[in-house]
């Protein structure tokens, strides 16, 4: 079945072949890494997560979405010094979310993914700062100002990110 | 069945979170950094490192042709202006050396260690964790260099952090702003002596000072030794604010002497020394010495050109001289000796005026260092006693102008 049909309205699911199944997740965390070291700025933005929103909006499987988001939160917690896990749940949720989420919605246009994209970005962090206090013991602040514009700053470079996964997304 | 069929997704994220919470909570609870999280940690720096060393050596091969090939312009000027820095480095040097040299002798008498640096490891830093919450950077030197956890990591500027994990070609780093970090502190001139730890956003505070205590914004910050990982004595940051805390303790907001948002390459301390102090035994230089070095010498005069008599008014070798031909007897190096002496901020007893015998010779100043003169080879002496006078014992002693202090 390549199509499904959610409230009489045609939604398309694509699939991403191996190679991008494997390589976009491994540069977005590898340059989510790499580019803070140059750009001081741009630890504001968490790459991983919008490639994870893009692949769960894109496939519109729960399931492929939470172990992808899985997958991708846990190979950023590895690079930390910190506990695996934390990013790992955190995007495990909004992967099942997206993913969710994208069956009902039209997610194709960019006024859509930017407002997405805010709202998840601000569930990874609720999730994550939960885990973190709750779980780990680690002292976080939670600034809603903070985290409202680094949403809005994330779902601008999101609508970038995800058009150019667009162009590597396949119709099933 | 049909119910498990209907929320077979909601029923498999729970068991995945679960999973991932249980998994969480085993690496909580064990106090060793997790052995059962090893694998996956090196499969993902494996996997990431690579591709960072690739690039970072991309980078630096870019930089170096562009900054060694192409981009050299200003280069003799800056080279003068370099050389003009050491000069007044190794006046500093000296001073230093002296004070430095004073403070072991006192060391020695009071059997104290000290802890010297004694080899350094230079890394470049090639990635981070990519994470706000987690400040530490990776490093393309591991254990096949010789690395090894809790080695200090340091730039010219100051203390980075340390090193947390160490794979096989890179090593993870622990910069000091992080949450999880602390540093043995202590305050250069009040002494007063504290915990550095890292906050949530990123700052660095002082913490565990009494809150009686005064402590001036602008104050250097130095790492005590008291934590075994720093060396004691190495540039912190400095003071920025400060601020009651909770619990009768300020907060000493510091800001860290080395960017640590922009690390290039780092030095880790892979051997530090600890021995008890000794003074030095060499002769170390002076800033006499130094600056006597730097003025105009004057050829020997030969036998030929003097009268037999040896009153030439040149230096004799003698011991307070040395063998070294005296320019006081030029006017210019005369001139050029006392004012340069005059630039050593030490001060002393004037002993120098007796090594210009010639009445055409201008006063000398008074002796910088101990009171030697210009004179290279009579800087060498020490610098209480009273240099003895370049006379030639045949001659009758003239009467010699006044020593006037004249400040460069």
């Amino acid at each position: 079945m390549a199509i499904t049909y959610t409230s009489g309205e045609q939604v398309e699911v694509y699939r991403f072949s191996i190679p991008a199944t494997i390589l976009i997740p491994l540069t977005a965390v590898f340059l989510q890494a790499w580019l803070p070291l140059r750009f001081p700025f741009f630890t504001i933005f968490d790459l991983p997560l919008l490639v994870t929103i893009g692949f769960a909006t894109a496939r519109r499987n729960p399931l492929a979405g939470l172990v992808t988001g899985g997958l991708i939160g846990i190979l950023q917690d590895a690079l930390t010094h910190q506990p695996i896990g934390l990013y790992g749940i955190s995007k495990t949720v909004v992967g099942f979310g997206a993913s969710s989420l994208g069956i009902k919605l039209d997610v194709e246009n960019s006024g859509a993914r930017f407002l997405l994209t805010i709202l998840f970005y601000v569930v990874h962090e609720v999730v994550f700062f939960l885990i973190a206090r709750g779980l780990v013991s680690l002292h976080m602040e939670w600034s809603w100002t903070h985290e409202i514009w680094s949403g809005v700053a994330n779902a601008i470079l999101g609508v970038l990110v995800y058009a150019l996964l667009d162009r590597v997304k396949q119709r099933t | 069945m049909d119910v498990l069929g209907r929320y077979r997704n909601l029923i498999v994220l729970v068991g995945v979170l679960f999973a991932q919470v249980l998994g969480l909570a085993v690496q909580v609870k064990r106090t060793t950094d997790g052995e059962s999280t090893h694998l996956i940690r090196i499969w993902a720096v494996g996997a990431v490192t690579p591709l960072e060393k690739a690039l970072g050596w991309v980078q630096t091969s870019t930089g170096n042709i562009w900054h060694n090939y192409f981009y050299l312009r200003g280069v003799r000027a800056e080279n003068r202006e370099l050389k003009q820095e050491i000069e007044r480095m190794r006046l500093e040097q000296a001073r230093i050396t002296q004070d430095a040299d004073q403070a072991r002798r006192l060391q020695a008498l009071l059997a104290f260690k000290e802890q010297f640096i004694s080899q350094t490891m230079a890394a470049q830093v090639i990635g981070s964790s990519g994470s706000e919450q987690s400040r530490s950077v990776y490093i393309d030197k591991g254990e096949r260099d010789g690395i090894k956890t809790d080695m200090a990591v340091i730039t010219k500027d100051g203390v980075v952090g340390k090193v947390l994990r160490v794979y096989r070609s890179t090593a993870l780093v622990l910069l000091i702003d992080d949450q999880s970090s602390g540093v043995g502190a202590i305050l250069d001139k009040t002494r007063l002596q504290g915990i550095l730890r890292g906050t949530p956003a990123g700052e660095v505070v002082l913490e565990k000072v009494m809150s009686d205590e005064t402590v001036p914004v602008g104050e250097t910050v130095l790492t005590s030794g008291g934590d075994g990982i720093f060396p004691k004595g190495l540039p912190v940051g400095k003071v920025t604010k400060v601020v009651p805390g909770s619990d009768l303790f300020l907060n000493i907001h510091v800001r860290p002497a080395a960017d640590l948002s922009r690390l290039e390459e780092v030095l880790v301390v892979t051997k530090i020394d600890e021995r008890q102090a000794q003074p030095d035994q060499s002769t170390a230089m002076r800033a006499v010495d130094i600056l006597a070095e730097r003025l105009p010498t004057v050829p020997a005069k030969t036998d030929a050109n003097t009268d037999g008599s040896g009153s030439a008014g040149t230096a004799q070798p003698n011991g307070a001289a040395g063998s070294t031909p005296a320019p006081a007897g030029k006017p210019k190096s005369a001139t050029g000796g006392g004012t340069t002496a005059a630039a050593v901020p030490k001060t002393g007893t004037s002993n120098a005026a007796p090594v210009a015998k010639k009445p055409v010779a201008p006063p000398l100043t008074s002796g910088a260092t101990g009171g030697s003169s210009a004179v290279p080879g009579a800087a060498k002496k020490p610098a209480t006693k009273p240099m003895t006078p370049a006379i030639d014992p045949n001659t009758k002693p003239k009467p010699q102008p006044p020593v006037q202090d004249t400040p460069q």
